[in-house]
């Protein structure tokens, strides 16, 4: 057998696709507490988050971004497509419901994996547009001339001028509070599908979930809600 | 002390045949000992159906005690009923009130087929463990007990997966219908101990892939399974088992050989 058949048939099998799954939702995980560190800068001010938004865009001159770029549009379909099939497939093995349906032990969170990812790439698409697709050098306040020497993109400006719509601030508030759902049982499940769970660690990596969930969700709201409550400001 | 008489209502499956439209119907059971166990409950019932002409209800049974895996049947949604590690044959009328209403369903899968009733065909577990569920060498007679040495944690491992019964109760209980916790609960009992271990990629790759072949749904740890189990099989085998396939995957892919 070659390797590509192999492949097909590493895909083609359950274990196979929740393997995908967990790996591109490790990644993904890895990616959201970086992107939130750097979301914290800006606490910091003006100019240290304007400086790492041009660090992002002259690493590896220029092309780090991309690969970053390109890394999680893989992993995010790689995540979506596995797990349509998967949602497919399960619905097709019990065709015929119970009349009486009842839940021993699965978490709601759990049970609507398939919802709260939904609306979190419906949320990622909205983020993409406003902060990184339509803003443009046209734009009012488009570039910080302030915190240094030459003209740069103003990410400062642009977030806390977002978040000044009350609107805005509720939508991401929502959405971090679906991607904490769907983490609160992620989480704790990839130990499970990469085969790193045990009697002894089961209840600690559940804790571990729940506060690695609790955390992405709190940093990222912290934001909106600073600059609703004036902390940040232009 | 007197045995208390309970009189319930029953909400059953009913479906003559494999290709007919089924339906709930409901029966009065009166009267029935709260000794009785579920299963003597339905014979309570059948006797009257009978008496009166009508079709018994059919349900699966064999050993009634516990270790045969033959009883089924979806009580109030939950596979095997109330109660923590009983199969339907042990749960007993003691578990219900005066005036309950109890639904009585089939185990439920697509890969379950149902016969008539509350009757399922299981035989897809048999394939699976025609995909390797056992160990090809001749053993010839059985050996002396401690000829070879295995480990007590192992051997307890390996007993803790052997106890499952393969009565379905995981894939009736799973949200998706997945047979996981049975398949790595007969995977993994062969796979620790030094007879198994030869034959152990083989064994994980075939199984699961007659599992999926079968049409039984993707486990999305909820650990459902674990909580119904009536010998208690912890889903920590699934992780196990995750982890052997992900290993005897690559070896297959790279090394072609095993
Ligand atoms: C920031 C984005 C996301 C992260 C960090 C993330 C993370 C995760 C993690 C860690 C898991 C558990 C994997 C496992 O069970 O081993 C998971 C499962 C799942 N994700 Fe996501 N996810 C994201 C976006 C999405 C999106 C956009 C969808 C939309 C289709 C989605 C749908 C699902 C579903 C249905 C499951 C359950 C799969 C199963 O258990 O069979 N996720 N996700
Ligand atoms: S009838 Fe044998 S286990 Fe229930």
């Amino acid at each position: 057998m070659n390797l590509l058949e192999s492949i097909k048939r590493f895909y083609a099998s359950s274990v196979g696709k929740k393997l995908l799954v967990a790996l591109s939702g490790v990644v993904l995980l890895l990616f959201l507490l970086g992107h939130l560190a750097g979301n914290l800068l800006i606490y910091m001010g003006r100019e240290a988050i304007n400086d790492y938004g041009e660090f992002l865009h002259h690493m590896l001159h220029g092309t780090g971004v991309w690969f970053a770029r390109l890394g999680l549009l893989a992993a995010v379909t790689i995540h979506v497509v596995a797990t349509i099939h998967l949602v497919q497939q399960n619905r097709a093995a019990r065709e015929n419901r119970y009349a009486y349906e009842t839940t021993v032990r699965a978490s709601k969170a759990s049970r609507t994996m398939i919802i709260s990812g939904i609306i979190i790439l419906s949320f990622v698409i909205f983020h993409l547009l406003q902060f990184t697709i339509l803003p443009g050098p046209g734009d009012q306040g488009y570039y910080d001339d302030q915190t240094s020497d030459h003209l740069r993109p103003d990410v400062f400006g642009m977030v806390v001028r977002a978040f000044q719509n009350i609107l805005v601030c509720l939508f991401y508030i929502v959405s971090m509070g679906f991607l904490c759902f769907h983490l609160s049982h992620g989480v704790a499940s990839v130990f499970q599908t990469l085969g790193l769970r045990s009697e002894k660690t089961a209840a600690p990596i559940e804790w571990f979930g729940r506060a690695y969930a609790a955390f992405i969700f709190l940093g990222n709201i912290s934001i909106p809600i600073a600059v609703q409550l004036g902390f940040v400001h232009l | 002390m007197a045995t208390e008489k309970l009189n319930l209502t029953l909400k059953v499956w009913r479906q003559p045949s494999s290709t007919a439209q089924g339906e709930i119907v409901t029966y009065e059971a009166k009267d029935i000992p709260s000794t009785a166990s579920f299963l003597e409950m339905l014979d309570i019932v059948n006797e009257e159906l009978i008496n009166k002409g009508d079709e018994p209800i059919a349900f699966d049974h064999d050993c009634r005690e516990g270790i045969c895996g033959m009883c089924s049947l979806t009580i109030n949604g939950r596979p095997h009923g109330p109660g923590d590690g009983v199969t339907t044959c042990q749960l007993h009328m003691r578990s219900f009130r005066n005036g309950d209403t109890i639904w009585i369903e089939p185990f439920r899968a697509q890969a379950f087929p149902i016969l008539k009733d509350l009757i399922v065909d299981r035989s897809a577990f048999d394939h699976i463990i025609q995909a390797g569920g056992y160990i090809s060498a001749r053993t010839g007679s059985a050996v002396d007990a401690n000829a070879m040495p295995i480990p007590k944690p192992v051997a307890d491992y390996a007993f803790d997966a052997a106890a499952c019964i393969g009565c379905g109760a995981c894939v009736a209980a799973c949200k998706n219908a997945s047979a996981m916790l049975f398949v790595a609960a007969k995977v993994e009992h062969l796979g620790v101990l030094p007879q198994g271990k030869a034959e152990k990629d083989r064994r994980v790759l075939g199984m699961v892939r007659a599992m999926d072949d079968a049409g039984f749904g993707n486990c999305t740890n909820q650990y459902e399974c674990e909580a119904v189990c009536p010998k208690e099989i912890s889903a920590t085998y699934i992780t196990k088992m995750n982890r052997d396939f992900a290993a005897a995957s690559i070896k297959e892919a790279v090394v072609n050989e095993f």
